[in-house]
């Protein structure tokens, strides 16, 4: 085993166990912690087997098993960021909301 | 008729005194500043000559503040609403054209278009105010000479139904999203604009503010 794949292991037990945690603390609902731990997980089993994802790859069409996992994280990537928006256009929303509501309840003549 | 003028200002203490006192002269007394978040005495000043105060606790920006002067003469049964903006560039007796337009013609809103005024504006900003106006028959089918005016006003049919989503200044375009949605009549009356540096610089709608609203709008198209 290389020396990337070992502190990558590392790396990746450590953000498993603060998904356990945050589920645990309650933190994190159930689902987004599965979905956490199913997305470090598949990203430990693409380390410690590069041959089997090659094929997995190769099944897809694509031709190096690196570039798989490089096309499913752009594409993670993006649809996070679009999560992200969405609910920081929620939080902006109710910020406004909330100065609405305290300036009508303390108007002033 | 109940009639509100609702001034959205943000750090307009040099020109809101002169404002609600243009106001009064033309027999507006029920006014409403709503004070987005000013850091200068726009609130204080405002307070002092006894008009009604909304204050933002923190700046929300020209549509959320339109959003609650809205929402306050919704709750508190007004008949007709006009917005008017803080920085001096309109002219309290225009106000009477608008209203005379709205009744006679019969329409739900009407918007002040200060084409008169178009020779005196910069070329890029008059450019930049077309671009607006474009985007905005794009976006929303409805041609206005101009669409990024702060003099308009609403019936009491119109103020029921508009709900201002947006916070910043693309609130501008956002009415005619709303006249369209809502099937509301709308007409336009020319009026005239005071343009002073002060008003080109304090109230954001300098070339800059322009291309931002222009950007907005086209950004839109997008979503």
């Amino acid at each position: 085993m290389f020396l990337f794949q070992i502190i990558t292991i590392f790396f990746l037990l450590f953000a498993l166990s603060r998904v356990f945690l945050r589920a645990k603390g309650g933190q994190i609902k159930t689902g987004e912690s599965f979905f956490w731990g199913v997305v470090f997980t598949a990203a430990g089993l693409a380390i410690v087997f590069p041959r089997e994802l090659t094929s997995l790859a190769n099944s897809l069409g694509v031709g190096r098993g690196a570039d798989l996992v490089v096309y499913i994280s752009i594409i993670a990537l993006f649809y996070l960021v679009f999560r992200i928006y969405v609910m920081m256009e929620n939080i902006r929303h109710e910020i406004t909301e909330l100065v609405r509501k305290v300036a009508l309840e303390k108007k002033t003549k | 008729m109940k009639t509100f003028v609702i001034i959205p200002a943000y750090n307009e203490a040099e020109t809101i005194a002169n404002v609600i006192a243009d106001l009064r002269r033309f027999g507006y007394w029920d006014i409403v500043v709503v004070n987005d978040g000013s850091r200068d005495d726009t609130g204080k000043i405002a307070r002092r000559l006894k008009v009604t105060v909304l204050t933002h606790v923190l700046n929300r920006g020209l549509g959320a503040a339109l959003g609650t002067g809205f929402a306050y003469a919704q709750k508190t049964g007004a008949d007709v609403l006009v917005t008017f903006d803080a920085d001096g560039q309109h002219k309290a007796k225009d106000i009477k054209k608008l209203l005379d337009v709205l009744v006679k013609k019969n329409v739900d809103v009407v918007i002040g278009s200060r084409t008169r005024q178009r020779a005196n504006m910069p070329l890029g900003r008059r450019l930049l105010n077309f671009l607006s106006n474009v985007l905005t028959l794009i976006l929303f089918q409805v041609w206005s000479s101009d669409s990024q005016s702060g003099l308009r006003v609403f019936n009491k049919k119109a103020l029921e139904c508009i709900n201002i989503k947006t916070d910043k200044m693309e609130v501008s375009s956002e009415f005619f999203k709303e006249i369209r949605d809502n099937h509301l009549k709308f007409a336009e009356v020319p009026i005239s604009a005071v343009y002073t540096a002060y008003g080109m610089l304090s109230s954001k709608q300098g070339e800059f503010a322009s291309a931002r609203i222009s950007w907005k709008l086209f950004l839109r198209l997008f979503r």
